[in-house]
């Protein structure tokens, strides 16, 4: 009887470890998998993390796509396999008006609401809502920076004027010319990569990353005082002490000209 | 010719469908047919009906997210049909891996691998475990964990969008079950398979045994992925009941005897 218990123990030990090694090795293979921390999604992808979670890999938004912008991840792209990913410098995306690409997703992945405006109480698509990413410009390859006369980026975006606008500045080199410098905005920039592909450099030298790549994060505690509407946060906050020195007991005035003898 | 039909219909009617289905999709990706687009994972039928893998749609609530409506519209479409009058026949007329395993197996029978090969015994309950693997992995790492390995999805999604080192998934497969385990993949591993052996266990269609005619060839134990089913083989007249039957028929055709048919499940009768 205990020889049969046994028996069954160890049985048992054995499944579970073959479970336990297979299982291992599995999570560690897809754990490095999922990590693409570069990779640009389709229009409307929720938050990279939420996306892996939800994206079945059927490639409907990458056959829906037009002009074949979207490419499904195959073993070999280094990218988590079946996922939809694009490569603007190759073919960047054109921002259709209708968005043929988001409604086919059957699980949410991408996200309709994300590129829904209210219009009048109806709903409407709007493309520049989507956040693929963001351009970013290398200003020591950008032609513009060293006063050569290029705005093709400028002139490729679909939001000219807002996403990228010129920004003049004295060319100290020359003395009496103007360099004429693209600048990216990201509160307008959709990341579609128009700019990219433009770009006439080499390696394009404006470039689209994923916008928790590239974008930083100021905090809450940072207040733009002239704006009234961020001012407004400070409103029925608790926290807030003003700290005493002996210096600061005093205005600034009476402390910068302290001890100046002014006859 | 008759012959030939008699003994190969359903193998015939299943390499149809595969490639059928195979030629639709392809032709969703490249030139805009409507009828079936998307993949196995999920698609959409006739622009308008959606289907979803439900095994998958299963995973990624496990990882905690919150589907939307068209994938698990999909899923139970899927399930329904499987569950009633599917049983486990994705795996014998729709999964392209089918076509990939059938060679090596037939293979393996041509060149009579069977008497020589070294033999490993691995549990047919793999499969299952796999299976319960796949749900804790894609809840502790928050994204459907057999789905970023599936050979299936490799095979299938290389086929319609482009294979990449796809084919090196195909050929591990192949090699696996030429020499290393028969039927290793499709019958020990691919909880897919057990997936829809658990879905498919209560489905109308079933091969039935007809235990009097039966000569004890074993022509069907031969050819069967699936062997242990068919335990009842010149014991007993029922039905095939393990949901692991794949329903593709090959016994039927292999008999010589009229011992197995295609019936429908008599659910007055006990045991059925």
């Amino acid at each position: 009887m205990d020889q049969k218990r046994r028996a069954f123990l160890v049985s048992m030990a054995q499944n579970v470890a073959i479970a336990a090694t297979g299982g291992i090795l599995w999570a560690a293979y897809i754990d490095e998998a999922k990590a693409a921390p570069l990779i640009l999604r389709p229009p409307g992808a929720r938050k990279e993390r939420d996306f892996m979670s939800l994206c079945i890999k059927c490639g409907l938004c990458v056959e829906a796509c037009p002009y074949d912008t979207l490419r499904l991840a195959k073993p070999g792209d280094h990218k988590p396999l079946g996922t939809p990913y694009y490569i603007p410098r190759e073919v960047p995306c054109y921002m259709c008006d209708d968005i043929p690409c988001v409604p086919p997703c059957p699980t949410g992945a991408l996200d309709i609401d994300s590129v829904t405006r209210k219009e009048n109480g109806k709903k409407v698509f709007d493309i520049t809502l989507m956040r693929m990413g963001v351009a970013i410009v290398d200003i020591k390859d950008c032609i513009a920076y060293w006063g050569i006369q290029c705005d093709a980026c400028y002139r490729a975006c679909p939001l000219l004027d807002k996403a990228i606008y010129m920004e003049m500045r004295r060319n100290e080199r020359t003395g009496k010319h103007a360099k004429l410098l693209p600048v990216v905005d990201p509160d307008y920039c959709t990341g579609c990569g128009l700019c990219e592909h433009a770009c006439v450099t080499e390696i394009a030298a404006i470039k689209v990353l994923p916008r928790d790549v590239a974008l930083g994060k100021v905090g809450t505690h940072y207040v733009k005082g002239w704006q009234g509407s961020d001012e407004n946060r400070l409103k029925g906050s608790k926290g807030i002490k003003t700290t005493v020195t002996p210096r600061s007991k005093k205005s600034p005035v009476e402390s910068l000209n302290e001890g100046i003898n002014f006859e | 010719m008759s012959r030939i039909w008699k003994k190969y219909r359903f193998l015939i009617l299943r390499r149809i469908s595969q490639i059928a289905l195979l030629v639709l999709y392809v032709g969703g990706n490249y030139w805009g047919w409507k009828v079936l687009q998307g993949n196995l994972s999920s698609s959409s039928l006739l622009g308008k009906i959606p289907l979803a893998d439900p095994y998958a749609v299963l995973q990624i609530f496990s990882t905690g997210a919150i589907v939307a409506a068209d994938a698990i519209i999909g899923a139970v479409i899927i399930t329904l049909f499987y569950a009633l009058i599917g049983g486990r026949a994705f795996c014998s007329y729709v999964c392209p891996v089918n076509m990939v395993t059938d060679l090596a197996n037939y293979l393996r029978r041509k060149w009579k691998l069977d008497k020589f090969e070294k033999k490993w015994w691995a549990s047919r309950n793999i499969r299952y475990w796999v299976m319960g693997l796949s749900f804790v992995l894609s809840f502790l790492l928050g994204t459907a964990a057999f789905e970023l390995v599936s050979p299936i999805s490799i095979t299938h999604r290389g086929i319609i969008f482009g294979m990449g080192f796809g084919w090196a998934a195909i050929l591990a497969i192949f090699l696996f079950d030429l020499f290393i385990l028969k039927n290793g993949w499709c019958g020990h591993i691919c909880p897919l398979g057990g997936f829809y052996s658990l879905v498919g266990r209560y489905n109308l269609f079933r091969v039935r045994h007809n235990q009097p005619n039966c000569t004890l060839c074993m022509k069907c134990k031969e050819v069967c992925p699936e062997k242990e089913v068919l335990y009842m083989i010149g014991k007993k007249s029922q039905i095939v009941d393990m949901g692991e039957c794949t329903l593709c028929g090959r016994c039927v055709e292999v008999c010589d005897d009229d011992a197995l048919y295609f019936s429908i499940r008599d659910f007055a009768k006990k045991g059925e």
